[in-house]
């Protein structure tokens, strides 16, 4: 396929999509499908059939339409209508009134007036819930591959590095590394062969972005991870996703082919001397295999254990090759900043903290769904606006990001803006997007204990602070749940969360720490309050150790 | 070259398996593949099974053991004839699952972790399975389950007690 | 080879490029307790015993993995660096079940040394007590999970030196266990070539030879750079260190 090809074939397909009179759209997420939407959209098909509408009406399975909570979704594309909560019989009186009398029912419809669509910025999710995920050719219809096209044919490798820096992308996988710096160094390290990685082991348990993405717009993710292999020399890339999704990996697995019929992976891609090829790689539940060097070692087939960085992978990488790690939505705001330059990208968010994040908005709020903000947005309008506030009846108490490596963010704090830094400040993480609200019923060392509990079942046990530390840390908090706990437990705990944050190895262990510290920052009274009064306390410490002779 | 030769028991499904091994050229590196398919092929990865690609990938036996039981996805026992998979990521568990899984345990005398006595489900807890919006969420023989109380879990696994599955060839 | 200056401690050093933190302070026999580390074996920085602060870098770093680079600032031996070390063998302490009184290598045992150097005198934690095997099936040595550091000496021993690849680690985190083979008795394994090597490279008790009793455990350290320098460089260097 040429350029021209590609420009031919996206008119061809916008050509198809004006000539229907209606375009309806149902999520095919994995939200929806779990609450019914194949049902929906067999109902939807069997009466356009029905009423002969099939030549001037396309039924299309969309990735994730953003309101979770209240799925199935239908979205009347023309008409700008969205149902929420669609079964079967409402998806036939869709057909039967509003495509084939033209009067939309009044039921099940959404506001999409309300700020939950209005207040929100879409680049990697522009997409989502707009085209079909699985026709390569609504991709292409939506501008897809032209940034790919436009790297390889016109601009040098180090251009397109240029651009990304320029744009300030930050890592969208938590810890917000300058995207463009890590391409550079990639590109700059030696190595016979060098490496893409796309991180798509999205383990916080929590955090759904980067399922969606793959679901409903996986052509994204692979241009970007093209445009990279591009830019840092690599002619071979990974796709690590774990095994919990297995929609997204179907669906990814059929983009591939896809592309590869069409020339836009594989050798000469766009009859270019560039050569490309994206291969998967399915975790198997490990939520430390997110962090980098373990990622790397499951994919050589290996236990996910961490190794001490430096070396770092974009110099000593997969099979000690220099490898670029980045995570699915950095991927995905790839080629809308090289189709539209970096100054647009770098126009959107704060000073430090560019573009859009991904957020997956659940726990103790109206509104759950998946949901895309500028950087900066303050927290009281993703909670309040978008979200819709709490349930009736509770009050906000605090927001919680970055999972088990994260914080909490307490009702005081609602003016804050949402960028890396801002969130750092108060100790917490932007991480990977995860925000789960808790009201008024939630209890604080619950939810410590709770992250807890995950980071010692998914430590790896390779070192000791991080193997024995979240297992003691566990304890002291479950003890001092069950009001068992002492003024000396505190201390302990205290001394533990430090210990383990400076000396673990990797990234598990240096913040699984951060949910008990910063509860204990914004909450320490809920700690205080189950204490033992002192003169109770008895030593319920261990006996002196053991080591001497005798 | 990949192992072709006929199993020893002459079951079929080992061609399935080095049809992946060959794919992977008997790579050390694909074994976390390779166990992937296997457990598809036979359900849970049996010792016998583990000894099969150890061999067939070239590899030492305690480092696919190491593999094996380093990752949770691999099952080294085979699961009851129904499973029941609850969603223990943080959605869930401020949504309550963890009264869900009080309730299973108490009216199936059955912790998380084990199958029933009669063989009939096994009660497993994954860490999030992405469907957070529907939180609490279990996944039940592959089908996802939002939005669930303890009463009505409690009546779904009832329900898949009484259902018999086909067991897949 | 470059040379690069550093201060430890206060003092100046120089050293080659390339040479870890450990290794320096090693030949200028400024002390810093390790326990995964053994020179000879491959540096996997798991034990976080060996951790030093550098002026400038907010992390602690393991002196075992990190290079020197010229104009660095170390310090190895800070109270913080003292109450962590010590938290950490507390953690060894309270993670196993480790009964110095009745052990084949008690006053041979490098847990029991470390206890000693980082002034560890209180376990604060509560003993996890937790239930493990002994595996004596195996006709000279045994095998006593009990007082397993997981380390993983033995295992880098056997896949790198001899070859053999018999054990490895299985599971994770707190559970994470030395298995041999798929987890079965050491006794039935087919690859052990019953070299000893593990048992000799291992810390404790954990490995030992049959028949010894209380104390009698005593392992050849300088055996692992004997083979070694055999191996690389045709030399045959004394033993004794």
């Amino acid at each position: 396929m040429t350029v021209d090809d590609l420009q031919e074939l996206s008119e061809k397909e916008l050509q198809r999509q004006s000539g229907k009179k209606h375009r309806i759209l149902y999520c095919s997420a994995a939200g929806c499908v779990s609450c019914g939407s194949e049902k929906v959209s067999d109902a939807l098909k069997a009466k356009i059939k029905e009423h002969a509408l099939e030549k001037e009406c396309d039924v299309v399975g969309t990735g994730c339409l953003g309101l979770c909570g209240e799925g199935p979704l239908v979205k009347v594309k023309n008409d700008r209508t969205l149902y929420q909560n669609v079964d079967v019989r409402t998806a036939e009186q869709i057909v039967e009134s509003h495509i084939l009398n033209g009067v939309p029912l009044k039921d099940h419809q959404t506001d999409l007036a309300a700020p939950f669509f209005t207040s929100q910025t879409k680049i990697v999710l522009e997409n989502c819930g707009e085209i079909d995920s699985e026709r390569i050719d609504e991709y292409i219809g939506a501008r897809g591959y032209e940034a790919l096209a436009k790297a390889v044919n016109e601009m040098q490798p180090a251009q397109v590095i240029e651009e990304i820096r320029k744009s300030g992308l930050r890592g969208r996988g938590g810890a917000g590394y300058s995207t463009g710096l890590k391409w550079g160094i990639v590109s700059k390290a030696h190595g016979e062969q060098k490496y893409v990685v796309c991180n798509a082991d999205e383990g916080d348990p929590g955090a759904f972005m980067d399922r969606s993405v793959l679901e409903g717009d996986p052509h994204r993710v692979l241009e970007g991870m093209a445009i990279a292999g591009y830019a840092v020399g690599a002619t071979q890339g990974y796709v690590y996703c774990r095994a919990e999704y297995p929609l997204a990996i179907e669906r990814l697995k059929l983009a591939i082919k896809q592309a590869e019929k069409m020339g836009l992976l594989g050798n000469r891609i766009l009859e270019s001397q560039f050569n490309f090829r994206v291969d998967i790689r399915i975790g198997a539940g490990a939520f430390v295999c997110g962090e980098e060097t373990a990622l790397l070692q499951s994919i050589e087939g290996k236990r996910g254990n961490p190794k001490p960085r430096p070396p770092y992978p974009s110099e000593k990488g997969l099979w000690g090759m220099p490898t670029l790690i980045n995570n699915v939505e950095t991927f995905a705001n790839i080629a809308p900043i090289i189709r539209n330059g970096s100054d647009w990208f770098a126009g959107i968010g704060t000073e430090k903290s560019k573009g859009t994040k991904v957020f997956a908005l659940a726990g103790n709020i109206r509104n759950t769904g998946l949901i895309e903000v500028p950087m900066g947005i303050p927290l009281r309008s993703i909670i309040f606006d978008i979200g819709g506030g709490t349930p009736e009846g509770t009050e906000f108490k605090a927001a919680q990001t970055g999972g088990p490596s994260g914080g909490c963010i307490p009702s005081d704090q609602l003016e804050l803006p949402v960028d890396y830094e801002s969130l750092a400040k108060v100790g917490s993480i932007m991480g990977s997007g995860g925000m789960i609200v808790m009201d008024s019923t939630s209890k604080m060392v619950e939810v410590a204990k709770f992250f807890m509990q995950f980071c010692m079942d998914e430590s790896c046990g390779k070192c000791i602070p991080c193997r024995v530390g979240t297992r003691h840390i566990y304890g002291l908090l479950d003890k001092i749940s069950k009001k068992k706990g002492t003024q000396d437990d505190m201390v302990l705990l205290e001394e533990l969360c430090m210990m383990v944050k400076e000396t673990s190895l990797c990234g598990l262990g240096q913040s699984a720490p951060n949910p008990v510290l910063s509860t204990l920052r914004f909450f320490r009274h809920e700690y205080e309050e189950l204490l033992q009064p002192v003169e109770t306390y008895q030593d319920g410490s261990a006996p002196v150790a053991d080591f001497t002779n005798g | 070259m990949a192992q072709s030769q006929q199993h020893p028991s002459g079951d079929n499904r080992f061609k399935l398996l080095d049809r992946a091994i060959a794919k992977h050229q008997s790579r050390g590196d694909a074994l976390i593949e390779v166990l992937h398919v296997a457990q598809g092929i036979f359900g849970y990865l049996e010792n016998d099974l583990l000894v099969y690609v150890a061999q067939a990938l070239k590899l030492p036996l305690s480092r696919v053991y190491g593999v094996a039981t380093f990752y949770h996805f691999f099952n080294l026992k085979p699961n009851g004839e129904h499973t029941f998979v609850l969603c223990m990521g943080t959605a869930c568990y401020v949504k309550g699952a963890e009264q869900i899984q009080t309730a299973l345990e108490e009216h199936h005398q059955c912790k998380f972790g084990q199958t029933t006595k009669d063989n009939k489900v096994s009660f497993i807890t994954a860490r999030c399975v992405g469907s957070c919006g529907l939180a609490p969420v279990a996944v039940l023989d592959d089908v996802v389950v939002g939005k669930l109380t303890p009463e009505e879990s409690v009546r779904r696994v009832e329900q898949l007690k009484n259902t018999p599955r086909e067991v897949p060839v | 080879m470059a040379v690069k200056t550093l201060t430890i401690n206060g003092d100046q050093y120089s050293a080659q490029e390339g040479e870890s933190i450990l290794a320096v302070c090693r030949q200028h026999h400024i002390p810093i307790p390790t326990l995964c580390h053994l020179e000879g074996l491959s540096t996997v920085g798991a034990c976080r015993l060996c951790v030093v602060q550098i002026e400038g870098n907010p992390r602690l770093l393991p002196a075992c993995t990190t290079k020197v680079e010229e104009g660095m600032i170390i310090q190895t031996s800070t109270p913080k660096l003292e109450k962590y070390r010590r938290m950490i063998v507390a953690l060894l302490a309270s993670e196993g079940n480790h009964v110095c009184a009745v052990c084949v290598a008690n006053n041979h045992c490098e847990l029991q040394d470390l206890a000693y150097q980082v002034g560890l005198v209180r376990v604060r934690y509560p003993y996890l007590y937790p239930d493990k095997k002994l595996d004596a099936t195996h006709r000279e040595y045994v095998m006593d999970h009990n007082r397993c550091v997981l380390c993983t000496r033995c295992v880098r021993v056997c896949d790198e030196v001899e070859g053999a690849h018999v054990w490895d680690v299985a599971g994770r985190g707190i559970n994470c266990e030395i298995v041999s083979g798929l987890g079965g008795n050491w006794g039935d394994t087919q690859t052990c070539t019953e070299c000893g090597k593990c048992v000799m490279v291992c810390p404790t008790g954990a490995l030992f030879e049959k028949g010894v009793t209380v104390s009698e455990m005593e392992k050849k350290k300088g055996f692992l750079k004997y083979i070694i320098t055999a191996r690389q460089k045709k030399e045959w260097i004394s033993q004794s260190e």
